[in-house]
């Protein structure tokens, strides 16, 4: 081997996490009252993190008090003040980029590359953006004279724990809500740091509460009956659940769902970069992204030369420690999760799929999957139906456009889909036909703050960034 | 203990450096009080090609940062503005403001760049669109800048009226000539101080302090300004000769009016909007 | 997919370069290369972070892969002795310093250059063809790479008609530099495309493809005389059409980036790039060349600092 790369290992010195950490309410660390405990932990070395709180009913309640409580005083205040708090809260979070960096990769087991390139640099954009939007809300296109809802119950998933994080709190405040947010069980620490950053930029006691805890706890903020709004993002199954219990209320809700999108590679492609966005696609995040590009439909003509392309690629894929800077492929978010991504692959299997998987040594402790790609794959089969949220790729192949937009909109999904052609025209007309809230052409998992993200179908309701996310979180003042 | 102050000289911004006039000539500025506070550099039309030069340079770069960019260069300033909110108070208060009134001028002055700054990402969803032709087109409209605007600011408030003027242009990525009287003269000097130390490029922003009769026909009449903002120009005479000479290549003029044009119109005033078609078919 | 026969020229590529109808089909033929793309794939690679023993190995290939260059018009025989003996000896103090790959001067210069490097391995460049523009009649053009040649050149880095690219005359060009690598002899010829003349990835890809078709031994981005010179980008675009010809062909093209790199970090986002593109193969002075002549210097001093722990100085280089 020439010019092997030596370990380079990013310092964790810059992280702090306390051995136990309580619920934020009310601007400042709190015991639970009413919740039960768990350890988080690292899924790339299974090292216990830290003690976190399972939040409890009268902790939930605690919490939303604390918002509502808040809640006079942060509506009322010039939107040009809440635009201040929130511009410091994107400054602080600059400045702290490099801690939240390291400590989202610990705990979520993404490579520390992706989290200190894309993830952070998102999460500032976002809450500048939204800082942005406080005074000038009669151009959100909500009306003359937009109100804020009230107190917002927010949960988030696993899988990009800061930039979910963002993505709810941002507009909800520069709007004027108050929000109560619940991080995913697995991701809980960065969460807990905002808060510092709260403190830092002296927010309003109450104005951002962030509880802990697994799905019950989800459950009660989503039921809770003195909230205004839910916002989710995470599975359609318990988006399910959510969009059902809040029937009869006043609540306004937002989903973000799972997605199986289709990645279409036509016959004219600029094949090099074609692949580049199906990597991207597939195996950025490991997977954990729920606009991934998890079916690839290429134009049967070329079928052979991209998998070619795409095999020989995927050699420089440097699967392993996510601390490592040049980690392209990290750990899986949890056992659970893990097994999940073999039950499924192994139905791609027993369905007659041919896996194809990227040799690569894998550490002892941690939960891993080796990038995978099934070729051969049909719509019947639950690899191109269901959402794997892993490092796998289902190939199908299509023969015309028609064809390839029948079968990227044949699902009950509709988050993203992605297109490859040099051809203008055809990616407009394409673009036209998909069923799906994002389209990438010629690109894919590409994220601005000015953006509007968000679903069709099963995928969810509700769009997050730019003037359309703010939607969500205003209503119009007129009678 | 020597408490003897050092004067400060009060030169022209240009190019994001601070250079005296190339004719050498002043002006000189009393307090209200009739105390001598200095000899502002006196600009000449001269001084103003070059900045307008350095304006075209500075566009260039400007114009083609991201959004986010400039957003962020904006808040910046703000930033620094804050840290000099003493120096501007003090400054506004020897050219004849109560402190009271200096200190709200200048808070609202630090909101509204703040105010500014934050349009930047948002001017293509509010004035941009996509457009709904009858055919197989996707068509959108999106603004971008129109390059040199050359900006006379209203005299009063002073600190206010530099920032609502100059923000407005440069949000979207215009760059501008800004011509200044005696009686603005100290807040827009220390506005380029705050300028030039925080990531604006060079160019960008140009502050001259000049007799305005002398010098705005100039700039009114250069062929590479494209627009110009003379909502400061009381006289009548000279406005009318000035928006005369500024139609000579079309540029884009704000006139002065009762009521003023402020804000989004402000900024939409130096907005190109740009048609793109293309169809849509396999 | 692709025959048997080691080094034979499938026969598509015989037909796609026997007019200039069927050259322009195959080159305008070759899938488009999307920039953004392109762009983010290097700069993601860039981010590769090579340290300790990487970096030793790393600092010395790159050393090993210089071709130390003089290309001045006020270049004098001094210059020329000062250059060779640099590249010989690149750290005075320091022995286990590799030696550079080649010296890189202007075809008049060589016999001087020849008379210094006698008793090493060190080659001897010459650039021809009427470097940098390349503007003059084919039969200057050709004589200019005899008279290296003669001199006792063991390389040609040629320049290509970029006026004749940009009209589309490619068969012209394929003539020249087939031209060119006959007066060449044993020595073997580098062809520069001129990259920031020719302004798009597109037209890289095709003028890569053209220099490799008519017997390009290495396809090099610039002359170093314009900007922008070498970028990540463009060597990734040069890189993968070397990878692709050699698919189809089963012969090694060698790549040489010059201008522009004058760090370390530079030049081991280079390596990068060819270890991730191309594989450990290329990483060889046989196959890849960095044109550079300040480079060395950093290089140097880098090689100081991981050997003793602090920073170096330019007091502890020699300056040439």
């Amino acid at each position: 081997m020439v010019f092997e790369y030596a370990p380079a290992p990013e310092s964790t010195s810059i992280v702090d996490i306390q051995t136990s950490y309580g619920l934020f309410i009310n601007g400042k660390f709190v015991k639970s009252k009413d919740g039960k405990r768990y350890k988080t932990i690292n899924p790339a070395t299974e090292e216990v993190l830290s003690e976190i709180v399972l939040a409890g009913k009268k902790d939930v309640d605690a919490a939303v008090k604390a918002a509502r409580s808040a809640y006079g005083k942060w509506s009322k205040l010039p939107g040009a003040t809440r635009g201040k708090y929130l511009y410091r809260i994107a400054r602080i979070l600059q400045e702290r980029s490099r801690e939240f960096a390291v400590l989202e990769s610990i705990n979520n087991g993404k490579p520390i590359r992706e989290s200190r390139d894309v993830d952070l640099p998102l999460v500032a954009a976002h809450f500048f953006h939204y800082a942005g939007w406080a005074d000038k809300l009669e151009y959100a296109g909500v009306g003359p004279n937009p109100q804020s809802l009230g107190v917002a119950g927010q949960i988030i998933p696993w899988n990009f724990p800061m930039l979910m994080l963002a993505w709810k709190i941002a507009p909800a405040l520069a709007a004027g809500n108050t929000v109560v947010l619940k991080p995913a069980e697995t991701t809980p620490l960065t969460a807990l740091l905002f808060a510092e950053v709260c403190q830092q930029a002296e927010l309003p006691p109450g104005v951002v509460n962030i509880i802990t805890g697994a799905g019950e706890t989800g459950s009660a903020l989503v039921n809770h009956p003195n909230i205004n709004k839910v916002a989710f993002t995470g599975s359609t199954e318990v988006g399910r659940l959510i969009a059902s219990s809040v029937a009869g209320t006043n609540k306004k809700v937002t989903l973000e769902l799972g997605g199986k999108a289709a990645n279409i590679v036509f016959d004219d492609a600029a094949i090099d970069q074609a692949v580049e966005g199906i990597i991207n696609g597939i195996f950025f995040n490991q997977g954990h992204v729920c606009c991934a590009g998890s079916r690839l439909l290429v134009q049967e003509s070329v079928k052979d030369e991209l998998l070619d392309l795409l095999y020989e690629r995927m050699q420089t894929l440097r699967v392993g420690d996510p601390l490592d800077k040049n980690t392209d492929v990290g750990a899986i978010n949890s056992a659970a999760q893990l097994a999940k991504i073999q039950e499924l692959a192994e139905s791609g299997d027993t369905e007659g799929a041919d896996r194809w998987t990227l040799k690569c040594e894998l550490p002892e402790k941690g939960f891993w999957f080796p990038p995978t790609v099934f070729t051969n794959v049909t719509q019947a089969h639950r690899i191109a139906r269901e959402e794997i949220f892993g490092p796998v790729l289902s190939v199908l192949t299509f023969r015309t456009p028609q064809e390839a937009i029948e079968k990227a909109n044949n699902t009950p999904f509709g988050l993203s889909a992605g297109i490859w052609t040099e051809k203008g025209s055809r990616i407009l007309e394409v673009a036209n036909n998909l069923r799906a809230g994002v389209v990438w052409a010629n690109t894919f998992n590409k994220f601005d703050a000015t953006s509007p993200f968000g679903g069709y179908k099963e995928s969810g309701y509700g769009r997050e960034g730019g003037r359309v996310g703010l939607e969500a979180y205003l209503k119009s003042g007129d009678k | 203990m020597n408490d003897l102050s050092i004067m400060k000289t009060h030169k022209l911004f240009i190019n994001g450096a601070f250079p005296r006039s190339e004719s050498g000539r002043t002006l000189e500025l009393k307090s209200s009080k009739g105390q001598f506070i200095a000899n502002l550099a006196r600009a000449s039309k001269k001084d103003a090609r070059e900045a307008v030069l350095a304006a075209r340079s500075g566009f260039q770069k400007w114009s083609i940062a991201t959004a986010y960019n400039r957003g962020q260069v904006l808040y910046r300033v703000a930033e620094i503005m804050q840290g000099r909110k003493d120096q501007f108070i003090s400054e506004l208060v020897t050219q004849g403001a109560s402190k009271r009134d200096a200190e709200k001028e200048v808070q609202n002055s630090i909101d509204r760049w703040v105010w500014y700054a934050g349009w930047s990402d948002k001017l293509a969803m509010v004035n941009g669109s996509a457009n709904p032709v009858a055919g197989n087109f996707f068509n959108f409209s999106v603004p971008e800048p129109t390059g040199i605007v050359a900006i006379i600011p209203e005299s009063k408030p002073a600190l206010y009226s530099l920032v609502e003027a100059i923000a407005a242009a440069i949000v979207s990525g215009n760059s501008c000539v800004v011509l200044v009287a005696k009686n603005s003269a100290l807040a827009a000097i220390s506005l380029a101080e705050s300028l030039a130390t925080s990531d604006v490029p060079a160019g960008v922003v140009n502050i001259l302090t000049c007799d305005i009769a002398e010098v705005a026909p100039h700039l009114a009449a250069h062929s590479d300004v494209n627009a110009i903002d003379f909502m400061g120009v009381a006289n009548k005479e000279l406005a009318i000769s000035l928006e005369k000479a500024a139609a000579e290549n079309l540029k884009r003029v704000l006139r002065p009016t009762k009521t003023g044009t402020q804000g989004l119109n402000r900024i939409k005033a130096w907005l190109e909007i740009k048609t793109v078609w293309h169809p849509r078919g396999y | 997919m692709f025959t048997d026969d080691l080094l034979a020229m499938p026969d598509y590529f015989s037909e796609a370069t026997a007019s200039q109808s069927a050259l322009k089909k195959f080159l305008h033929g070759l899938r488009q290369v999307d920039k953004v793309g392109a762009d983010s794939r290097a700069a993601v690679l860039a981010t590769r972070s090579i340290k300790n023993n990487a970096k030793n190995e790393g600092i010395d290939l790159a050393i090993s892969m210089i071709d130390l260059t003089t290309l001045e018009g006020m270049d004098t025989r001094g210059k020329v002795k000062t250059l060779c003996a640099k590249a010989k000896r690149p750290d005075p103090l320091d022995s286990s310093v590799p030696s550079v790959a080649a010296v890189c001067v202007y075809g008049d210069m060589v016999p001087y250059a020849k008379k210094e490097l006698t008793n090493s391995s060190i080659k001897v460049a010459a650039v021809a063809t009427a470097f940098p523009s390349g503007r003059a009649s084919k039969e200057v053009r050709v004589q200019d790479v005899r008279e290296a040649v003669a001199n006792g050149a063991d390389e040609i880095d040629m320049v290509i008609d970029r006026g004749a690219f940009l009209e589309g005359h490619y068969l012209d060009i394929f003539e020249d530099i087939q031209r060119v690598k006959s007066a060449c002899g044993d020595a073997h010829l580098k062809v520069i495309l001129e990259t920031g003349e020719l302004n798009t990835y597109d037209n890289v890809k095709r003028a890569s493809w053209l220099a490799m078709l008519a017997g390009a031994d290495f396809i090099k981005t610039s002359t170093g005389k314009i900007s922008p010179a070498a970028t990540l980008p463009v060597t990734l675009v040069m890189l993968q059409a070397i990878r692709d010809f050699h698919k189809a062909t089963l012969k090694k093209i060698g790549m040489k980036p010059a201008g522009g790199i004058k760090t370390t970090k530079d030049a081991l986002k280079y390596l990068v790039l060819v270890k991730e593109t191309l594989g450990d193969a290329w990483l060889t002075p046989d196959l890849f060349r960095l044109g550079a002549s300040s480079l060395l210097n950093d290089l140097l001093m880098q090689r100081q600092r991981m050997k003793s722990g602090h920073y170096s100085g330019p007091d502890y280089v020699s300056i040439d």
